[in-house]
């Protein structure tokens, strides 16, 4: 345990003793916020829509008809409760659901007046904005063709609304995504650039000549890193509560734990690589290539994930970020509790411990 | 006690891109009795890293056996990381960390604390004491030398690795750094050192000379130069760069080489003085001396290593 | 004061902060000689070597390489000398022939001269079969022939070589010398550090600097008559013992 904490503290002095790379460290997190907090236009494609449909009309039908029949929505059937569009969205099986009036036609024809409503789950601002807004295209169109057809101005009322996420506000889709990309890159990159300069400067021999077990070395390795995360993880909190005024609706402490979970998987990512790659530059380009890049791009921080092609969805299900994040998400700005999130936490604890068991089966005794 | 019996190691080599490693042709054999400082000695390449790695327990061999007070390196690595204290061709020191903490923390590995060893190392790191708060990459050659070895030195170990230790370094800290040895050698360490310099061999016990993987001579420093065969000169001549081809142009000159201020070559059996220095006259050369010298290690290499 | 200088500096200084690593060296260098540049680890040579370079500017004093300013014209001065050290010297993944042709072009030889130099310097070597090797696969003695080979490609006034021979093997060491002779011979000046000392007797004129310091500059005959000594070692070793820099 002393030689652990020898370690432990050896490596606290290498962190605090590079001023430069502890500024970026601590740096990364609040400009990233700042970065991401402006919102990006994005085209949204693939929009997950659940029908209900009470009235079960030739209207309604034939809107329903033109929305699956619109490449931009990918039609997941029809339900028969509000309830049950509340659980799909929460569950996340689709993005938005379009309600009927129970008397739709009726309606339309004897009082020249019905409504239409568009649910959408607005924690990623984007996609329930753009995706109103296609609905709304098309049943202006409908609107447009019935006239011409019949000469009487029907009015269909469409109202929209927002879950989770009524103000729009943008920076709630990225503040979970900054935590994912930050977190990942603190532990994962971090920890293997400093386990890897030690086998570059030599040091790593002398270490593996001594008593002191790899596993120790290794370990001891990640603590540091693993105190840097958890600063990270407040401040980028403190930001997003006070800065970016995006409450956290959910459990903290569940937040936190989750998070934590996290941050073991990304070290044990980083240790992994360490054990892979002999030079420092060879651990940037991996961890940059193949950590960076897919948590940027397949995580769904910033593309959403049902957009994308089918071969980069499956891809994206093996970026840890991706479950991680929407985790954040529904615990940080929908405010949901334990049992919403128990697959990603479930997929996260599985990649863990494959990712642990991995990087210690791969810990050399020896130089290669 | 170390002993090694037929070790061979032959790898691919990421850096010369080809296939290196040591006993090739025949596995290296030999033993190293305590209290002794066994010189391993070649040029790079020669394959004493590896061979050093070996027995570090830092590399497994292809084959053939290497043990270290009775214990093996490749079975029982773990004891052998408690009994040696390695030091690295590169100084393997955190640059970052001050002189002070180098030390504490390479003792804390090690089980142990700088009080409690502090006698072993007292020597070398009382040279070095005034400036342990410096920072290790702030040091000069000559005292990151000595912190390098007071860090491989600070459990007590029974067998010592030192790995090209005065590679780079000037010849006044490498002359104290062989004194250091010396004084260590006293205390019972088995001290195996490697080096490219051939003039250190004589501050070995006993000494390998090692080139492609192979031994081509293990002996006592006294012991290989009584083995060599030939007759040996040293020349001096007004003009020393010419006098080295007019030298080689001799038919009976077997080879000639520059050694500082004059050369040395060797002769054909039966070759005197006078007729030697009768043909450098007729070259015009006025200035000549001529004696017969022993030869120096570094001589035996190179009549080893001829082609 | 000859025109033949090749290298000439006075109270060439450089202070890092407090710290002055090379203290007022003066010193002239002759065209074609052989000149040892020794002295102690830690001692300010690796300084001194890169003001004369023109990579380093000096904090004081004035010069001339290859008849051109240190101060002011060190653009110029890197065009005439060669540089060559244990550290860096040739691009391990690249084969020998593109060392050379890549060194030739970075000093503006055109692709005839580079061609026929070529030709001419392999054969010189004897590497007429390596033409292909990777310079990685190379042995070291045969590696820091090469690269003594391309640092003098283009003909410099000068060529400066930091410590050329360290792990090099004793035959090789020695053919090495013999390629420096014959460098010196063509009127290169050869500007050389070394932890050899035998190597040390190869030069025609040594200096010895401690603590930043010229302590002793003279042949090597001179300096053991002065110094009472038999060989250079004994010579260094008494004048690095003054050393007094805790370093």
């Amino acid at each position: 345990m002393k030689q652990f904490f020898a370690f432990v503290k050896k490596e606290f002095y290498h962190i605090l003793r590079d001023g430069r790379t502890m500024l970026i460290l601590l740096g990364m997190p609040v400009v990233q916020i700042l970065l991401f907090g402006f919102a990006i236009n994005m085209d949204v494609q693939h929009i997950r829509t659940a029908v209900y449909d009470p009235s079960q009309d030739e209207t309604s039908r034939q809107i329903v008809q033109r929305i699956t029949a619109n490449p931009y929505f990918d039609m997941q059937g029809e339900v028969y409760s509000m309830q049950e569009i509340q659980d799909l969205l929460r569950r996340g099986d689709i993005d938005m659901a379009v309600v009927f009036d129970e008397a739709f036609q009726t309606n339309l024809v004897h009082s020249g007046k019905s409504q239409i409503q568009i649910i959408t789950d607005a924690s990623d601002p984007n996609l329930g904005t753009i995706s109103t807004n296609y609905v709304l295209a098309i049943i202006g169109q409908y609107q447009q063709e019935m006239m011409g057809l019949t000469g009487i101005p029907y009015q269909i009322d469409i109202k929209s609304k927002l879950l989770y996420n009524p103000e729009m506000i943008s920076a709630y889709t990225f503040v979970p995504g900054i935590m994912g990309l930050v977190l990942m890159i603190i532990c994962a990159i971090m920890t293997s650039i400093s386990i890897v300069r030690e086998k570059e400067r030599g040091t790593m021999e002398v270490l593996l000549a001594s008593p002191l077990r790899p596993a120790t070395v290794l370990i001891s390795k990640t603590i540091p890193y693993l105190t840097l995360s958890f600063v990270n993880l407040i401040s980028i909190l403190l930001l997003a509560v006070f800065v970016l005024h995006v409450p956290i609706q959910g459990n903290l402490l569940l937040l936190i734990a989750v998070s934590i979970l996290f941050i073991f998987l990304a070290l044990a990512l980083g240790l992994l690589i360490s054990t892979l790659v002999r030079t420092q530059v060879t651990a940037i380009l991996i961890a940059g290539l193949g950590l960076m890049m897919p948590t940027l791009i397949l995580s769904g921080m910033i593309f959403p994930i049902g957009n994308m092609p089918q071969p980069l969805q499956w891809l994206s299900a093996l970026v840890p970020a991706r479950w991680y994040i929407a985790a954040v998400k529904k615990i940080m700005i929908e405010g949901l509790g334990f049992i919403y999130v128990i697959k990603e936490v479930s997929i996260l604890v599985g990649m863990s411990v494959f990712l642990i068991v991995f990087s210690i089966f791969n810990i050399k005794t020896r130089l290669e | 006690m170390i002993t090694v019996d037929n070790l061979r190691k032959n790898y691919f080599s990421d850096k010369s891109g080809k296939f290196a490693g040591i006993g090739k042709e025949n596995g290296l054999s030999f033993e190293v009795n305590d209290g002794e400082v066994f010189g391993v000695i070649g040029p790079d390449g020669a394959g004493k890293t590896t061979l050093f790695r070996i027995l570090a327990s830092l590399l497994l061999p292809d084959s053939g056996s290497a043990t270290m007070n009775g214990i093996d390196v490749v079975k029982n690595y773990k004891q052998i990381r408690r009994i040696i204290g390695y030091m690295p061709g590169r100084f393997s020191l955190y640059q970052d960390l001050s002189v002070e903490e180098n030390l504490r923390f390479f003792a804390t590995v090690f089980n142990t604390t700088i009080e409690e060893n502090y006698d072993l190392i007292k020597d070398i790191y009382q040279q070095i004491e005034p400036f342990k708060t410096r920072r290790a990459g702030a040091l000069s050659g000559g005292m990151k030398q000595k912190l390098a070895l007071s860090c491989a030195l600070i459990h007590k170990p029974d067998v010592l690795i030192l790995d090209e230790p005065t590679t780079g370094v000037d010849p006044v800290s490498r002359k104290e750094f062989w004194d250091m040895l010396k004084r260590l050698k006293e205390q019972g360490i088995i001290i195996l050192v490697s080096t490219a310099y051939m003039d250190e061999a004589s501050r070995c016990d006993r000494i390998a000379l090692m080139r492609d993987g192979q031994f081509i001579a293990t002996d006592t420093p006294q012991g290989i130069i009584d083995a060599y065969a030939e007759t040996l000169w040293a020349v001096q001549t007004e003009n020393m760069s010419t006098s080295l081809n007019d030298l080689r142009s001799c038919s009976e000159v077997l080879s000639c080489f520059a050694f500082g201020d004059k050369h040395h070559i060797t002769v054909e059996h039966g070759f005197t003085k006078e007729e030697l220095s009768g043909f450098l006259k007729e070259k015009g050369y006025r200035n000549v001396k001529i004696e017969a010298i022993s030869p120096s290690v570094e001589d035996c290499f190179m009549a080893l290593t001829k082609d | 004061m000859s025109n033949n200088d090749v290298i000439k500096v006075s109270g060439l200084t450089k202070k890092f902060g407090h710290f002055t690593a090379v203290d007022h060296i003066s010193f002239d260098v002759k065209e074609g000689e052989i000149f040892g540049f020794l002295g102690a680890n830690g001692a300010g040579k690796t300084t001194a070597i890169q003001m004369l370079c023109g990579i380093s500017k000096p904090t004081a004093g004035k010069g001339t390489v290859a008849g051109y300013d240190i101060l002011r014209e060190n653009e110029k001065i890197k065009r005439n000398i060669g540089y060559m050290s244990q550290k860096f010297s040739l691009y391990e993944d690249l084969r020998v022939w593109e060392n050379i042709r890549l060194f030739g072009g970075i000093y503006g030889l055109n692709d005839k001269q580079i061609a026929d130099k070529t030709e001419e310097l392999l054969t010189r070597l004897k590497f007429e079969d390596q033409r292909n090797a990777m310079v990685r696969s190379l042995p070291l003695g045969w590696k820091q022939k090469l690269a003594f080979s391309v640092a003098i490609f283009h003909t410099p006034k000068i060529v400066f070589l930091d410590e050329p021979t360290g792990g090099v093997d004793p035959a090789m060491r020695r053919q090495f010398w013999e390629m420096i002779y014959e460098a010196a011979d063509q009127g290169i000046t050869v500007f050389v550090t070394t932890h050899y000392m035998d190597e040390a007797e190869y030069c025609n004129r040594v200096s010895i600097m401690v603590d930043g310091r010229i302590d002793a500059l003279d042949s090597p005959s001179a300096l053991k008559q002065q110094y009472d000594a038999v060989n250079m070692d004994q010579v260094f070793r008494k004048l690095a013992r003054k050393s007094t820099r805790a370093e």
